[in-house]
């Protein structure tokens, strides 16, 4: 069985074509240049020549050292001329095997063979070139094999009936809620559109839009005329221009909203999680629930005091825009509360043990952080007027409450199953992950962390990124030696059904066929 | 050195002070040779930038390529050797620790558990040096690519089968 094999021998024919394509150009620029003289054609003939021989060459050696090995447990492949480097990939791991055949390898009856895996760097194992027949034996064995390994897990997973209804709304915002939202997506993006429509203007008619002159006299127009009102109708202008301001922004806000997020409604069904919004142009995307991986839970500095978060899942079918998808972008907690029960997570209560961020690490990062301005403050307080250097120092003072401030919100928590972290500078963001579905555990320290004892633990999550900031290095190791404890336990191939979870996910369905029947 | 060492402490639970398994010597060396081959251009440059105001006597012969030198050799001299000093790994029954980093530290366990596919890998200098650099391909985006520099060949090759049958027992 552990025989070892090399890919296809034509496939050396495809090199030597590729090295002919890569020897053609140099020749024709050869052949349309002044060098050599008389004889630059045949100069041109001899490079175009030694080009595909010498790749023709690189390419026979490189198929002889390319050698494959179907071993009893793993698919091993060793390559390289000058380097070697050898890969093995386990059965248990491959998830599929691709074929792909292109124009050229297919006139000659070969294929390229990709096994795909997990891995997070999107780095897979792929032969080329393989003849088609080779491709798909490796395709079945493959196949077999995975096969072998779920008849003797098999557990009864097919158990949860399809139930191709609607499915249960989890969340949906009404036009009411959408212009709430709107108002806090305050936006002056307007202005930069205008910016541009009056660039149009300025080319398209001959008014100078562009010419100070012509403003700065327009304004001294208006300004003598405001200056006749007296300061108290001077002040009420200012008011309302900012109001003027405000109401722009809002309004760009609410219109922005309310396209995107129009007819907003997410909905449970035994497919997984199926999202659909947008006003013009419309999308549904359907999420499985054992692909969520982890949920961030954000806010703003504004909408945080009035209550106000938004969902999302970071799961490994990534979102065009970002890392996680968007599933409640403006809701109370507590209408989050069961989209996350849903999706097999847990909030954090008041029963959480949260930890803090290192108190050193607070006093170092305000220190670094107001640090440029104290230093711009010498040069101002020497050179400029006196009284300017406080300006500086002020926004120094600001830098380091703004930090004491976001200490508040540093902090993790670990529970049975899950870990949680906050983090943010005005406002908080939590994210949440299954210890299970962690992959690696990293403990990072910059030189000024190694001196005063903190250290940044980097957590390896699926489709997207955890990392907790300045947790004192004691708690760290804490930290990573019960993570590791948790996810040393189960393989990566029982994932995707661990039994809490499965419970879970037919706890939510038989919840969810009772509605059914009752309706 | 220790890297005759047995793969697999006897499924020792693994301590997160414990002490660190140090790479093969040979390290040491490609590192040497690795920071004497970068330098290169570097002298290069300075040398032609030292000929090209040679006449002009703007300042002392080797103002330029004296720190140049300094800074080569304390990259080839010096650094190697911290380098080595400040790397190691942990392998227990069900998981790899990697600790690695002058400046920023890191120190990094892949349970076995959670690798998708290993490499071993060998560059030219590699090879001259009786070493490989093993590396661990994880789902995550962070650390989705752990690599061990500086192991010998054949313990490279023997962790592979460790962490491969481990992966296989698993899914028993």
């Amino acid at each position: 069985m552990s025989d070892i094999r090399r890919t296809a021998p034509l496939s050396v024919a495809l090199g030597a074509l590729g090295s002919i394509r890569s020897g053609i150009f140099p020749a024709i620029a050869i052949a349309f240049s002044g060098v050599g003289g008389g004889d630059r054609l045949w100069l041109a003939l001899g490079v175009g020549v030694a080009a595909t021989l010498i790749g023709s060459a690189f390419s026979f050696l490189r198929w002889r050292r390319l050698t494959y090995t179907i071993g009893e447990t793993d698919i091993r492949v060793e390559s390289g001329l000058f380097s070697r480097s050898a890969r093995s990939v386990p059965f248990e791991r491959i998830q599929d095997v691709s074929l792909e055949a292109k124009p050229v390898p297919r006139l000659l009856g070969l294929v390229s063979v990709k096994f795909e895996t997990g891995a997070g760097g999107g780095d897979d194992l792929s032969l080329q070139y393989l003849t088609a027949s080779e491709g798909e034996r490796l395709r079945q064995l493959v196949r077999e094999r995975r096969d072998e390994e779920q008849a003797a897990q098999a557990p009864a997973s097919d158990a949860p009936a399809a139930q191709d209804s609607e499915g249960e709304v989890l969340f949906a915002m009404g036009p009411g809620r959408l212009v709430t939202f709107g108002l806090f997506e305050f936006s002056l993006a307007v202005f930069a559109v205008l910016g541009g429509a009056l660039q149009y203007v300025d080319n398209v008619t001959d008014l100078d839009v562009w010419n100070v002159d012509l403003w700065y006299g327009w304004l001294k127009e208006q300004g003598s005329t405001v200056a006749t009102l007296g300061p108290y109708v001077q002040a009420l202008g200012a008011v309302v221009g900012l109001m003027g301001l405000i109401v722009v922004g809002s309004a760009t806000g609410v219109v922005r909203t309310v396209l995107r997020d129009w007819g907003f409604t997410l909905t449970r069904s035994a497919r997984g999680f199926r999202r659909q919004r947008g006003l013009l142009t419309r999308t549904d995307v359907v999420m499985p629930a054992h692909r969520v991986q982890g949920l961030v839970i954000d806010t703003g500095l504004l909408r945080y005091r009035f209550g106000w978060h938004g969902l999302s899942f970071v799961s490994l079918a990534q979102d065009s825009e970002g890392e996680s998808h968007v599933v409640a972008p403006f809701a109370k907690l507590e209408e989050l509360a069961p989209i996350v029960a849903a999706a097999g997570f847990r909030l954090p209560d008041e029963r959480t043990a949260w930890q803090r961020a290192s108190k050193r690490q607070r006093t170092d990062k305000a220190l670094l952080d107001s640090a440029p301005f104290v230093l711009a403050a010498i040069p101002v307080a020497i050179f400029a007027p006196p009284g300017l250097f406080l300006i500086p120092l002020g926004a120094a003072v600001v830098a380091v409450a703004a930090n004491l401030y976001a200490w508040e919100f540093r902090r993790f928590a670990l529970s049975e199953t899950q870990i949680f972290a906050t983090s943010g500078f005005l406002s908080p963001t939590s994210r949440i992950a299954t210890r299970l579905k962690l992959h690696s555990v990293e403990i990072a320290q910059g030189p000024l962390a190694r001196r005063r004892g903190y250290a940044t633990v980097h957590l390896g999550l699926a489709g997207g990124s955890f990392a907790i900031a300045g947790v004192p290095l004691a708690e760290a190791r804490a930290l990573r030696a019960s993570v590791l404890e948790t996810i040393a336990a189960t393989d990566y191939s029982r994932l995707d059904a661990p039994p809490v979870q499965a419970q879970a996910l037919s706890e939510a369905q038989s919840g969810f066929s009772a509605n059914l029947a009752a309706t | 050195m220790d890297h005759t060492a047995p793969v697999a402490p006897a499924a020792a639970p693994l301590d997160d002070d414990g002490e660190l398994t140090r790479l093969h010597p040979g390290y040491t060396h490609a590192l040497r040779v690795k920071a004497a081959l970068m330098s290169v251009p570097f002298l290069v440059g300075a040398l032609v930038l030292e000929s090209a105001f040679v006449g002009e006597a703007l300042f002392p012969a080797g103002v330029i390529a004296g720190p140049v030198l300094l800074i080569a050799l304390a990259c080839i001299i010096r650094v190697p050797t911290r380098r080595y000093n400040a790397r190691g790994y942990q392998i227990s029954a069900d998981r790899l620790r990697v600790v690695r980093g002058l400046l920023l530290r890191s120190d990094t366990v892949v349970p076995f558990g959670r690798v998708q596919h290993i490499d071993v890998d060998q560059g030219p200098l590699d090879r001259f040096f009786g070493i490989a650099t093993l590396t661990l391909h994880t789902a995550g985006n962070h650390n989705a690519s752990v690599s061990l520099p500086g192991l010998g060949k054949e313990l490279a090759r023997e962790m592979r089968e460790e962490i491969r049958a481990h992966i296989r027992r698993e899914t028993q």
